[in-house]
């Protein structure tokens, strides 16, 4: 029972938990969890609202450093259980962190399910495309002839793309962005949470033990802005370190051309073409490497649906009694009544 | 045609009567038997049935193993199953008729639809020539031989129905002409059928006709010899009734622990034979505040219900046997987090697919002891299909009050099948209102209750209690994770003193009959009606011999060990390989006689009873 509302100015220390932090040194988790303890600070959610719920792998033992409520879970039931949690009350500001072994691999069921039901939530999947807690197997999203513990010959598996799943799925949101690039995390974060739906974001997340430099290709300093495009909503897609690039869609093909004849991005389409054309890249790999926001489209949330159903049902039927749950099929009586 | 001479010769009056109908699983035999099960509930009449039906939705028409049926025993005294043979057999078709009459009573009627028992009819029953010739039918039985199919088509000619449609009628002919000989009115299924096709004016007006048809064929043509029969009303315990199936007993009953405990119910679940109707009868409470969560599977149903339980809702999963084998790890999660949480299970035959229609009790160690780590929860079952309401309001009881997931263990057998429910007066249920905990000053998440030992339930949205739970080890008092192999033992020994802790609250057990003697009947679960049949004949055949049944199996009653001490033998009938003997023997070092059975069907009463004369001598 909420009776009194906490607040809602604060600061990032305001959500540290003070659980002492497990995560290896130089991990990219340590910098989305300080993005998102800052993000939370900024929303003007009272802090008792949130709850951050978790699976299993090194990304789910996130709950235990955030100072809300918190729940770590099952490996892989993280959407599941936060399902559970929002339907039961949809006031709540329910948030998933997961990896890609944990959201992709063994909850692969959950997450695509939770995205097709648009259940109001932010799923965060920490990809580092790695299985770090089990100490450095292949995961889903692992790219092909990958060595391993468990694939000492290369591994055979094709990897998912988390971006075009998810597309797939029908999630509401889907973005993507970087854990060493905190002003654009939490851009992101704060137009994930702004979505009224299911909202997904792929964070890429070196791990430095058993994938370290996964994304340097994307994400290092020198060339990141050459090998970048930030999705920005009504913006053009331009890149470069001097934004002298852009890229149009052309009926087959996504050009490289000049600034000027860039595509004016709109994440909002109904279909997702355009978002699951350029998630998918080229096949030379020249394109630039999207990061931002693929997709923002408003539909019903089960959530809410749910109890607009049951409050329905209580204006037609009026609210059950427990004489009505007894009484609702043919009765008899035995013996004389009062 | 003139009346026959015999229409106004008296009733004969019946103690109890048992029937059976049986045909495809296509020619509405459930529907039938229900109705006149219905029926013969607002009459007064105790009943209990059994409806016995293929995995196969349509199966191919006509074939043995589409064979669908529905025993009905109805009854001017107390009875608790839905009887061994049969004393009237419908059967639809051939096939019908060679799976079902080795059942029927010698001397019993039997009425069989001719209309369907052309050749081919008769091939796809393996019958090389027609049963109906053989003059031995005519001797040992009271044998009606009508076409129903004609009767329907002629009956329903005016409705303005194809004939096709019209054909799938002659289950309502077949039940009017059983109302008629039964001395039951038709106004119950009239009704019912205006309701049902209100929107389908000529589907309606074919199945009244053939219904009332039915009554007056039976009534006015000499096949029946103008004989009747009633079935007083059974002295049942005054008060207000309804039929009820079991499964719908166990989704009021959760209802009602919502409306008791003051919490909105939601229910997390994914469909499985025999469970699913508890989630068709939950997803009609709508006005009642319940929420229910169609999963993605069985994983997600339970996951979804522990999600709801930290936001504060009264949280259920329902399944059978191959979901809850899914659900194991999740409700380590429940245990570890000690989070209120009801679990049904509704028992079938397995492993695996196994018999997905039929009933058995084999998951009853499953239930106990089928989880990773030491993993203690309460267990209770079932033992009718009404009591099905009372064991899920207990089990609910039990989770909020001691915080922890709770297992009910019904069976397909009880689930199906039906029996009179005394509607529980106004008043006569206590409420036990659960308040979430809201003092912020010094919370821990778990710090315990000293009598019941259950930790607070702090929900998200409260204020000043922001805290984290999970399936790692928690530190006592604090909840924080903790490795200490110390703190693990003493967890470990907390969760299992909590949950043994329940049973300092059960009822004194109620042994039938004397408090000691030659031989105790123990059961559980769905064998009651069974075990209490042949308890009581037995002991009018002067046996010293008394039953007790088990409503809780986990932890185990205080007061059993004494009462197994008192009788110089014990027999344990159970629809599995002998569970709870095992379970007796283990934890009370006694030596039990296990009677098992594992057919998919319920134990009839001669077949218990059978067994106590072998003991007994």
């Amino acid at each position: 029972m909420t009776t009194t509302t906490s607040p809602v100015s604060y600061k990032k220390k305001d959500f540290e938990s003070g659980q002492e932090v497990r995560w290896c040194p130089g991990c990219g988790d340590y910098a989305i969890l300080s993005g998102v303890q800052q993000v939370f600070a900024s929303l003007g959610v009272p802090k008792e609202k949130f709850v951050v719920v978790s699976g299993i792998g090194c990304s789910s033992r996130f709950p235990y450093y955030v100072d809300t409520y918190g729940f770590h879970g099952i490996h892989g039931r993280a959407p599941a259980i936060a399902s559970g949690v929002k339907c039961a009350n949809p006031e709540l500001d329910v948030w998933v962190a997961t990896g890609d072994g944990d959201a992709l691999s063994i909850g692969g069921n959950h997450i695509v399910h939770a995205a097709r039901r648009n259940v109001d939530m932010v799923v965060l999947l920490f990809n580092n495309r790695i299985y770090g807690l089990t100490k450095g197997q292949y995961s889903p999203t692992s790219e092909p002839g990958k060595k391993t513990v468990s694939t000492p010959f290369g591994s055979l598996d094709q990897p998912f793309n988390p971006i075009n799943l998810m597309l797939g799925a029908g999630a509401t949101f889907v973005a993507r962005t970087v854990d060493t690039q905190i002003p654009h995390l939490k851009k992101v974060l704060a137009a994930a949470h702004a979505h009224r739906g299911f909202s997904f974001v792929e964070i890429l997340q070196n791990c430095v033990i058993f994938n370290n430099g996964a994304f340097e290709h994307i994400t290092s300093r020198e060339i990141r802005d050459d090998r970048q495009v930030d999705l920005r909503p009504g913006q053009p897609l331009v890149f470069g370190k001097e934004l002298d690039k852009g890229l149009r869609f052309q009926p087959t093909s996504i050009e490289i051309v000049s600034p000027e004849e860039a595509t004016v991005w709109n994440p909002s389409g109904r279909s997702g073409a355009s978002a699951y054309r350029i998630s998918m890249g080229d096949e030379r790999g020249e394109l630039p490497v999207p990061i931002g926001i693929f997709r923002d489209v408003e539909a019903p949330c089960i959530d809410r649906e749910i109890h607009a159903q049951i409050e329905a049902a209580r204006a037609r039927l009026g609210e059950g009694t427990l004489h009505d749950l007894f009484h609702s099929g043919d009765t008899w009586q035995v013996g004389a009544a009062d | 045609m003139t009346p026959p001479q015999t229409a106004d010769r008296p009733k004969e009056r019946l103690e109890e009567v048992v029937i059976r109908f049986a045909g495809d699983s296509g020619d509405g035999m459930q529907l039938t038997g229900t109705q006149f099960t219905n029926t013969s509930a607002v009459l007064g009449n105790d009943l209990a049935t059994f409806p016995d039906f293929p995995a196969e939705i349509r199966a191919p028409a006509g074939t043995l193993f589409g064979v669908s049926g529905f025993q009905v025993r109805f009854s001017a005294r107390d009875i608790h199953t839905p009887g061994d043979a049969p004393d009237v057999l419908v059967a639809m078709n051939p096939a019908a008729l060679k799976v079902n009459l080795p059942d029927l009573k010698p001397g019993g009627l039997l009425i069989v639809n001719t209309g369907n028992f052309g050749p081919k009819d008769l091939e796809k029953a393996h019958y090389d020539s027609n049963p109906l010739d053989d003059p031995r039918l005519e001797q040992e039985y009271r044998l009606v031989k009508l076409d129903l199919n004609e009767a329907t088509l002629q009956a329903t000619k005016d409705s303005g129905l194809g004939s096709k449609d019209a054909l799938r009628c002659k289950n309502l002919l077949a039940l009017g002409m059983l109302y008629w000989v039964f001395s039951r009115p038709l106004s119950t299924t009239e009704a019912w059928l205006e309701k049902k096709f209100a929107g389908k004016p000529e589907v309606l007006a074919a199945n009244l006709a053939a219904l009332r048809a039915g009554h007056t064929i039976a009534e006015n043509s000499e096949i029946f010899q103008g004989r009747q029969y009633e079935v007083a009303p059974a002295p049942l315990p005054r008060g207000t009734y309804r039929n009820v199936k079991g499964n719908d007993a166990t989704a009021m009953g959760l209802v009602a622990a919502a409306k008791l405990s003051g919490l909105p119910l939601f229910l997390g679940s994914y469909p499985i034979t025999p469970a699913s109707d508890i989630l068709h009868a939950l997803a009609r409470y709508k006005n009642f505040g319940v929420i229910t969560f169609q999963a993605e599977d069985e994983i997600a149903g339970i996951c979804t219900a522990i999600g709801a339980s930290y936001s504060g809702a009264l949280a259920v999963t329902t399944t059978s046997g191959p979901g809850l084998a899914l659900k194991t790890e999740a409700m380590g999660l429940a245990v570890m987090t000690e989070l209120p949480l009801v679990i049904v299970d509704v028992q079938r035959g397995g492993p695996s697919t196994g018999l997905p229609t039929k009933t058995e009790q084999a998951d009853l160690l499953m239930a106990l002891w089928g989880r990773h780590g030491e993993c203690p929860m309460p267990v209770l079952a079932a033992s009718s299909p009404a009591d099905c309401f009372w064991a899920a309001l207990e089990a609910a009881r039990i989770a909020l009050k001691y915080m922890t997931p709770v297992l009910l263990l019904t069976d397909g057998y009880l689930g199906n099948g039906a029996e009179p429910f005394r509607i529980p007066e106004d008043g006569e249920l206590t409420p036990f209102p659960v308040r979430h905990w809201t003092d912020p000053e010094d919370f821990q998440p778990y710090r315990r209750d000293p009598e019941t030992l259950a930790r607070p339930w702090a929900v998200p949205g409260t204020p000043g209690l922001q805290h984290r739970i999970g399936g790692l080890e928690k530190a006592d008092i604090t909840g924080h994770v903790c490795y200490d192999p110390d703190n693990h033992e003493k967890m470990v020994a907390l969760r299992e003193a909590k949950v043994m802790g329940v049973a300092r609250e059960y009822a004194p057990l109620e042994v039938f009959g004397e408090a000691s003697g030659d031989l105790l009947v123990l059961g559980w679960g769905s064998t009651f009606g069974s075990v209490r049949g042949a308890v009581v004949r037995a002991r009018q055949a002067g046996k010293k011999v008394s039953q007790l049944h088990l409503r809780h199996l986990w932890p185990l009653p205080p007061d059993l060990g004494g009462i197994l001490e008192r009788f110089e033998r014990i027999l344990i009938p159970e629809m599995n390989r002998g569970q709870l003997a095992r379970l007796i023997r283990g934890e009370y070092l006694r030596e039990v006689v296990s009677l098992t059975k594992v057919k998919g069907r319920p134990f009839t009463t001669a077949e218990t009873l059978a067994k106590i004369e072998e003991l007994l001598g």
